[in-house]
């Protein structure tokens, strides 16, 4: 029993993490139908950041915050404009193609430009074990889970209670009455993104301890975040929490008590479960189909 | 087939046929590789080019193919006994993987196909009874045709190159059938194709099992090629970068895949760079080219007569007004 919540514990932890890059995922694709292939990418990138500005005497935190900034510039801004914006108009198809041209470009570019190896990456908790009625629990999942849940709920109300993320919603759940009601449309979208880029150096921030900065890391992340995203409900940010927890959980569970070889084909068989009998997610609303 | 197909298809040929004596051997497999990888996604190209489906899963197939023959051959089976039923079985399991695409689309079914192939990559790793798990299996032998040994490296070139152009008069035909209507049709509005009469249910799965059966076949002579396989070849990298090989090519062309698996596969030893550096240039390539090239590669004729034809348009008109002008 102590195991069995030992496991689920630490599976809550790395679950809120993937989380934490489902909620971006979702919310580009809610806010401008954006479906970005590169999103573990988008979480690799900022981690192998850190490292850089940590290299230069700067403390973990210090380089988070710097970090965020290059990356509101570059994952938000650049990636917005760039690739995002000229490409939307045709379609779902283009984008998905070209964040996978992405993807491949930033993680190679990576291993050629700076290193093939994985690097250790220090964390931002103690390495202190706690014992709560007789189950050890690490500082660390303790406090990667509390932080992740407090992006996610801080993420929430900035949508729901503040003025801008209420316009923010309006544009992801109706473009064209945003525009006609005087919302700043691209500005909005452009928050989105932004939003997402500072969700994924945050993800890089509590995950990179355990899975170690390589050019790789971010492809079973970006897998696991649309899968979570798609079991939790595409079109609801909370759906993207749930998701990631069930994932989390449930590849550590089956890890230990069925098969730590196939602890991968978890998250797949929960999704694949959810596509067939309610392909709108957990928590979604149904979509109708457009003609 | 218009002059330029006939033109095209001319060069390609003498190509194939007469440069690869002159090759060293190493030249002679990589021209067999990429006709391999022409095989594997001319079946994507119907499944994604033609029907337009989206399927990130093509190498599971490619791999199932592999091992099956592989794992026939290694029981004492022929080479030309393990090819059918390694049709059969991407035939089998390409219907069932099409099931989720009765229920979702695009992005979903991608990613549905996407958790397939690493489903059949984990079978692939994990089960050393079957299939070696990371040892693979090797010495895989060559087959002979009609009691010629296609051991020889130039002689199993000139065998997948037969196999290629069989299949792919196989596909041209198909495309042309009132199935290959059905594909399309599905593709550019599975509503109406419906509503004419089309059993979009069955033509979906099809499109699946049918890319499928040209994946497995792909991967039964890539067995034979390259005599060792292991699950490294078959992971969802693979599948994404087949469907990347489409997309540059111009999906829904029939030598689309022709060029796209020349970029995917020969180019990068041709250019002689490291991979990793080749894949970031393949990758900035990808995304300029859905900026400004998003039909691929073989769009650009396409292209040229669409601007010459609004050219022509544009100047009729101004003629005629200059007419209509001087009339008044």
């Amino acid at each position: 029993m102590t195991d069995f919540l030992q496991l689920l514990f630490s599976g809550m932890a790395t679950g809120a993490i993937y989380g934490l890059a489902a909620l971006g995922f979702t919310l580009l694709w809610q806010a401008s139908g954006t479906i970005n292939f590169a999103q573990g990418e988008f979480v690799m990138l900022p981690a192998f950041l850190m490292l850089g500005f940590a290299s230069f005497g700067a403390p973990l935190l210090a380089s988070f915050v710097l970090t965020c900034a290059v990356a509101v510039a570059l994952l938000g801004w650049a990636f917005k404009r760039g690739i995002a914006d000229p490409l939307l108009r045709h379609g779902l198809m283009p984008i998905v193609v070209a964040t996978i041209g992405l993807a491949i470009a930033m993680r190679n570019g990576v291993r050629a430009g700076y290193s093939a190896e994985a690097h250790p990456f220090p964390s931002l908790f103690a390495d202190k074990l706690f014992n709560l009625g007789g189950v050890t629990v690490t500082l660390a999942d303790i406090g990667t889970l509390a932080l992740a849940l407090v992006l996610v709920f801080a993420t929430q109300a900035f949508l729901q209670k503040t003025v801008t993320g209420r316009a923010m919603q309006a544009v992801a759940q109706n473009t064209d009455s945003a525009t006609v009601l005087g919302i700043n449309v691209p500005r909005m979208i452009f928050y989105t993104f932004a939003i997402n880029a500072v969700l994924a150096c945050a993800a890089a921030l509590l995950i990179t301890p355990t899975y170690l900065a390589k050019f790789d890391m971010g492809e079973p992340l970006g897998t696991k975040a649309f899968f979570a995203a798609i079991i939790g409900g595409f079109n609801n940010s909370r759906g993207a929490l749930l998701g990631g927890l069930i994932v989390g959980v449930s590849e550590n569970l089956a890890a230990a008590y069925i098969s730590p070889t196939y602890k991968d084909a978890v998250a797949l068989v929960v999704f694949m479960l959810v596509i067939l009998f309610k392909p709108q997610g957990l928590l979604g609303r149904k979509v109708e189909r457009k003609v | 087939m218009n002059k330029i197909h006939v033109i095209v298809l001319a060069v390609v040929a003498a190509v194939l046929l007469a440069v690869p004596p002159f090759l060293k051997s190493y030249g002679i497999y990589l021209f067999s590789y990429w006709l391999v990888f022409v095989i594997a996604t001319m079946g994507l190209n119907l499944t994604v080019g033609y029907a337009g489906q989206k399927s990130l899963g093509h190498a599971a197939f490619f791999g199932i193919g592999a091992y099956t023959v592989a794992i026939l051959m290694k029981a004492g089976l022929s080479f030309w006994l393990g090819l059918p039923v390694a049709m059969l079985g991407c035939f089998a399991i390409g219907l069932g993987l099409g099931f989720p695409a009765l229920r979702v689309q695009t992005i979903y079914l991608a990613f549905a196909t996407l958790g397939f192939n690493t489903a059949v990559w984990l079978v692939m790793r994990n089960e050393e009874w079957l299939t070696g798990g990371t040892f693979g299996i090797n010495n895989i032998a060559r087959p002979s045709l009609l009691g010629f040994s296609l051991d020889g490296n130039l002689a199993y070139y000139y065998f997948v190159l037969g196999m290629t152009v069989l299949l792919g008069a196989l596909l041209w035909g198909l495309l042309r059938s009132p199935w290959g209507k059905a594909f399309t049709a599905l593709r550019d509005n599975p509503i109406r194709a419906e509503s004419l009469g089309v059993h979009i249910q069955a033509y979906t799965l099809l499109s699946f099992a049918i890319g499928a059966v040209y994946a497995g076949v792909a991967g039964a002579l890539f067995a034979s090629l390259v005599q060792f396989i292991e699950p490294a070849p078959f992971t969802v990298g693979a599948s994404i970068m087949m469907y990347l090989m489409v997309v540059v090519g111009g999906p829904g062309y029939f030598f689309g895949p022709l060029l796209g698996s020349a970029v995917g596969v020969l180019l990068p030893e041709w250019l002689g760079l490291a991979q990793a550096g080749y894949l970031f240039v393949f990758g900035v390539a990808v995304i300029l080219l859905m900026l400004w090239l998003p039909d691929g590669l073989l769009s650009i004729p396409d292209r040229l007569r669409a601007r010459r034809l609004a050219r022509e348009a544009s100047a009729a008109r101004t003629a005629a007004a200059a007419r209509l002008g001087a009339q008044s």
